[in-house]
């Protein structure tokens, strides 16, 4: 206990004899532990944030679309290809294993008119299935039924975001709206997902067979009816990528593509799109904490110098230290605990720093951040490592003083 | 205590060779009080440095308590040192950023560490016992010299070197370090070896060395 309370307390009576020189040596550590952990919060907030995001979606969900490969949820305009059909959709349906719902749909730019709003609108049509394929609720209202599904009742469900650009705050619930020619009951609106690409909250729902009645859905050279895509899900995740080939190989059957022609669909799972997200926000942070990890470098290029300046101006006290018969070790021991005590009181004041900005990021609601423990620790125990690391020349300096010119030293 | 048999200490100076010790013989009896005496340049705090295992010398032995200490590693002189030694410095040395008190624990520091009831003890044999939390700058010079002679003091060592105690101090409380100096060998038996060039202060010490030139040229019985 002795033994490491006297060097502790030398070490403080160094520190706190030049406070402003301290704070400044300090300082540069302080900005960089701040730096990483505020920035690693953010991504890995951001990170989190995404992925939850997704998956309220359903993590299960697979979509096929029709076309190549397009990466990453870029929607190539509806109707640019039209190689998927509602009777792909029954097949995957009857062939496909570990499957629980299938959800064809067909989306088309429609004018809509309701009270004195007047906009085009993609408006999808839908099976009773896509409800579940997206996990989708009402908040008010209710969705379609089987009922309205035969008989090609023109009702519609509309996305929060919808119908609150449409109807201003006044309930949607049995509104009427003018659709392409014909008049549209409102009869539900859905549960807000929150802001993203392709989000619900954007969405006009009506039954698939109503779609048929408006507009002229077209029909391949087999006479097959066209879809924008298909949205389904697995009922075992651990089966998604056997589904996928499943559903690949049925599709190319049907589609009649020879070896070594490409696919004509691509076949999407949201969990692909989550892990490709979160790995590519995962490489932005990344490379955002280097940067800030590079001012911890410059921090602990400080330390290194007020070390050395340090040593220089203390020669006397290292002479008359060991005149009263301090090792080079003790010396030595003694200048680095000093450097590791700056460098550490620096990271952990970064850290409260860091913490903060963090907490205010999140407070502003711009993004929930995610202190995580595992950064705190790794980037208090980088500055005590930077201590070491540069505290150890200027102390190997220190004790290798000749006590007699130490002594002589003005 | 001390024995030197043929000490030379050569420092190189550029190109040429600077003999500042040339084949130095010297006893010293436990319990002795000495004063090394000579004109500056004559080698005497280079010999007080050799003896207190701050310095090796370039040839000869050096027997400190019947062992050889002149062929130790810097470790091992270290810790002879802290266990052996204690320091009284012309300039006092002490360090000012700490109490009074604090300067003597550090005496104790590296053989055993502090003990706060020996260190106060040790001030108030010098007389500072109500001085214990004041900085040196808050002292007089004489006062300092007496803190650094308690830091010497405290780990007991039954050897004390002093390098011109009185150099920096008015006569009176440079006879008040003297007095204070010979009552610690009188009264605790500790050899003493102190370098001065003042004639009185030489006077109280039980034999007077003269060097010169590097040798030990004269010796007197007071």
């Amino acid at each position: 206990m002795k033994k490491w309370f006297e060097p502790l307390s030398t070490a403080w009576v160094g520190v706190a004899t030049h406070k402003l020189r301290s704070f400044l040596t300090m300082l540069g550590i302080v900005i960089g532990v701040a730096a990483v952990i505020a920035l690693m919060s953010i991504g890995r907030g951001a990170e989190a944030d995404i992925i939850s995001r997704i998956e309220t979606l359903g993590s299960d969900l697979i979509i096929v679309r029709p076309g190549a490969t397009t990466f990453g949820g870029v929607r190539s305009a509806a109707g640019s290809a039209t190689s998927l059909t509602l009777e792909d959709a029954a097949a995957i349906s009857e062939q496909v294993p570990y499957i629980t719902a299938v959800a064809p749909y067909y989306s088309t730019l429609l004018q809509l008119v309701a009270g004195n709003q007047n906009m085009n609108a993609q408006v999808t049509g839908i099976t009773l299935e896509y409800m579940q394929a997206y996990n989708l609720n009402t908040t008010s209202g209710s969705f379609f039924s089987d009922y309205d599904y035969q008989r090609s009742a023109k009702v519609a469900v509309l996305g929060s975001n919808v119908a609150e650009t449409l109807f201003e705050g006044a309930d949607p619930i049995g509104q009427q709206m003018r659709m392409g020619n014909n008049i549209v009951r409102v009869i539900g609106v859905l549960e807000s997902k929150g802001a993203m690409m392709g989000s619900p909250d954007d969405a006009i729902l009506i039954p698939l067979t109503a779609m048929q009645q408006m507009v002229a859905q077209p029909r391949t050279s087999q006479g097959e009816r066209v879809v924008s895509s298909i949205a389904l899900t697995v009922s075992d995740q651990e089966q998604a990528s056997y589904v996928v080939d499943e559903i690949t190989s049925l599709l190319r059957s049907r589609h009649q593509l020879g070896p070594g022609i490409d696919d004509d669909f691509s076949i999407i799972s949201l969990e692909e799109i989550a892990s490709a997200m979160s790995e590519m926000i995962g490489t932005m942070t990344l490379l955002l904490g280097a940067i800030a990890a590079i001012s911890l470098l410059v921090g602990g290029i400080g330390v290194m110098n007020i070390m050395l300046v340090s040593v220089l101006e203390r020669t006397r006290e290292i002479g008359i230290r060991k005149a009263l018969g301090a090792r080079e070790r003790d010396i030595w021991i003694q200048f680095l605990i000093e450097a590791a005590f700056l460098t550490l009181a620096g990271g952990i004041i970064g850290v409260i720093v860091g913490w903060g900005v963090s907490y205010l990021v999140s407070s502003m609601g711009l993004i929930t951040t995610v202190v995580s423990a595992d950064i705190v620790i790794l980037a208090v125990s980088v500055s005590v490592g930077i201590g070491l690391f540069f505290g150890f020349y200027p102390a190997w300096n220190a004790s290798r003083l000749n006590p007699i010119d130490a002594l002589r030293a003005e | 205590m001390i024995r030197l048999q043929d000490i030379t200490k050569v420092y190189p100076m550029g190109k040429r060779e600077l003999t500042v010790l040339n084949g130095v013989n010297l006893y010293i009896e436990r319990g002795e009080l000495v004063a090394i005496m000579g004109p500056s340049g004559s080698g005497k705090t280079t010999i007080l440095n050799l003896i207190g295992c701050l310095d090796k010398p370039t040839s000869g032995s050096y027997y400190l308590e019947d062992r050889e200490v002149s062929r130790l590693s810097s470790g091992e002189l270290a810790k002879v040192r802290g266990q052996k030694i204690g320091f009284v410095f012309q300039s006092f040395n002490l360090l000012p950023r700490l109490s009074a008190l604090a300067n003597v624990e550090l005496g104790m520091r590296y053989c055993g560490g502090s003990d706060r009831h020996r260190a106060t003890e040790a001030l108030a044999k010098v007389g500072l016992f109500d001085r214990a939390h004041h900085r040196p700058t808050e002292l007089s010079s004489g006062e300092q010299q007496r803190v650094a002679i308690a830091r010497a003091l405290v780990k007991n060592p039954p050897l004390i070197l002093a390098d011109e105690p009185t150099g920096n101090l008015d006569s009176r409380s440079g006879e008040e370090i003297i007095s204070i100096l010979t009552t610690l060998h009188s009264e605790q038996g500790i050899t003493l070896v102190m370098v001065t060039h003042d004639t009185n202060i030489a006077h109280h010490c039980q034999r007077i060395i003269h060097l010169k030139d590097g040798q030990v040229v004269a010796e007197e019985r007071v």
